[in-house]
């Protein structure tokens, strides 16, 4: 699984780091999305999931 | 009803605020909401816009920069101040009502300090103010008033130390803010309160200055990115959006829980659930149960019809959360329902700025009340607490509890 995050495109709403920490965190003066880990392990997959479909902006991509 | 897709303009609805039954917004909108995705809407100032009732509808406007949120563009669809505010211009600094790319500067400075990590770092401080409320309540005795005893004081505590508001004015901001999102008050009322609420914040700001403490506050003065004019907008948004929403979440999703006995005790026992019911209540309550609005700034083929730039949008949020097409059982309160995107903080560039804090306080108030009052219940019928279909923010006025 590979993930791709458009920093132009998030709007800071934090559900990325709120489902999947390991993953996503969020910059500490804009808030917008910093990527932990572009291929996370299988285990993630299912947060991973979750937080590229909670995002509101769409700008989390999901390569399976 | 035979004609549904192509209602002529006589015909077009207006915003309906009666609820039939307390918990569940309007009939109409759940009608219309099967009828067609957009209907024809009847504006208080005389204007013919749209009403959008589907979660895809709504969603879609929300997330097409071709709709505005520009203040001085929109009709406002309900309230006997509609007409006057429909023209009123917002102050420098109130980001809500404006567009990229000047919202996105605003939304840039404060996003980081809104981000999950910072959010949780609040998470001791916040169940310390909770446990002092729940004490003080104790100490005086049933019955209370939940929200005056608490729902309120809770979220206004926390927002007040996070912008660096003295809390000892909070009788003066709470009051203002009340009148601003009362639908029953007059234009000059609510522009009073308005004007009262910027001077005070004004003079605030000019403090901070002079005397800057460790809150958001003196942090933006510091930065030095914005006017003086600016940042009094900014504070009066965050602080009117960051106390009256999570405190009618609060009293509402109390007063929900306390009829369903079975899910206020999971919620009370179980952190999962606490966890899935407070998504849950989110959606199922929809406070912001009037609009939001958008207003076209060019043509706009939408679900088959054509938006005329000009026209003024108003999407129901909480017709959108109960949309059959987007979750199963829809008007049932799932505590334990998996996780799944609704529109309680709305959607797009100006999805709620504030909601990981109103997360946070939700899950820390809702099991620390019902933890400290297992025996919490109303101390009147369901039927006597009075609901608040007279203001913008949807809940309770007053909830009488005892134990
Ligand atoms: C349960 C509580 C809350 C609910 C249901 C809620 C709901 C909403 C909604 C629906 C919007 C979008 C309005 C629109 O698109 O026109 C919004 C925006 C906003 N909210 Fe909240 N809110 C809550 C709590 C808070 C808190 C605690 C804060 C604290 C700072 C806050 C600050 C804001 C701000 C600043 C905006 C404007 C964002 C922008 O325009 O970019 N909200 N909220
Ligand atoms: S969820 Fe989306 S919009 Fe929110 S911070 Fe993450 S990437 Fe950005």
């Amino acid at each position: 699984m590979k993930v791709s995050a458009d920093t132009e495109v998030c709007i800071a709403a934090g559900m990325c780091a709120l489902n999947a920490p390991e993953v996503f965190d969020q910059h500490e003066e804009e808030g917008t999305v910093v990527l932990l880990d572009p291929e996370p392990p299988a285990e993630l997959a299912d947060k991973v999931r979750r937080a590229v479909q909670m995002c509101p902006s769409g700008a989390l991509k999901l390569q399976e | 009803m035979t004609r549904t897709t192509r209602r002529p303009a006589a015909e077009a609805v207006t915003f309906p605020t009666a609820r039939q039954r307390p918990l569940d917004p309007p009939d109409e909108l759940g009608r219309w909401r099967r009828e067609a995705p957009l209907l024809r809407l009847a504006y208080p100032d005389g204007h013919l816009g749209w009403l959008a009732t589907r979660f895809a509808t709504v969603r879609a406007v929300l997330a097409d920069p071709r709709f505005s949120n520009r203040a001085e563009l929109t009709h406002v669809p309900v309230g006997r101040s509609a007409r006057e505010l429909s023209s009123l211009r917002f102050p420098p600094g109130m980001f809500l009502r404006m567009d990229p790319p000047e919202h996105t500067r605003y939304r840039r400075l404060l996003a980081g300090q809104f981000t999950v990590r910072r959010m949780r770092l609040l998470e001791p401080r916040i169940a310390r103010l909770a446990a002092g409320l729940l004490e003080e309540m104790a100490a005086a005795g049933p019955p209370a008033d939940l929200v005056r005893a608490y729902a309120l004081p809770l979220p206004s505590l926390v927002i007040c130390e996070l912008l660096g508001v003295p809390y000892r004015d909070h009788d003066r901001f709470q009051r203002d803010s009340a009148t601003l999102l009362g639908l029953e008050r007059g234009p000059e009322e609510k522009i009073a309160a308005l004007d009262g609420l910027l001077a005070y914040l004004a003079d605030l700001v000019r403090h901070k200055r002079d005397e800057p403490g460790d809150d958001l506050l003196s942090g933006l003065v510091a930065t030095g990115g914005l006017t003086e004019e600016e940042m009094t907008g900014v504070a009066c948004l965050l602080l009117v959006a960051g106390h009256e929403t999570t405190a009618n979440m609060i009293a509402l999703g109390t007063f929900t829980l306390l009829q369903h006995p079975d899910r206020l005790a999971a919620v009370r026992d179980d952190p999962d659930v606490a966890t899935t019911a407070v998504e849950e209540l989110l959606r199922y309550l929809t406070i912001v149960h009037i609009g939001p609005t958008r207003t076209a700034l060019e043509d706009v083929e939408l679900a088959g019809r054509t938006i005329r730039a000009g026209e003024t949008v108003t999407v129901s949020l909480a017709a959108a959360n109960r949309d059959p097409e987007w979750f199963d059982r829809p008007d049932e309160l799932d505590v334990r329902r998996p996780p799944a995107p609704h529109l309680a903080f709305g959607h797009g560039v100006h999805q709620c700025l504030g909601q990981q804090l109103a997360r946070i306080e939700l899950r820390i108030a809702l099991p620390a009340l019902l933890r400290r009052f297992p025996g919490l219940r109303l101390a009147v019928p369901p039927g006597e607490v009075p609901m608040r279909t007279d203001m913008n923010i949807y809940g309770v006025h007053r909830l009488p509890v005892t134990w």
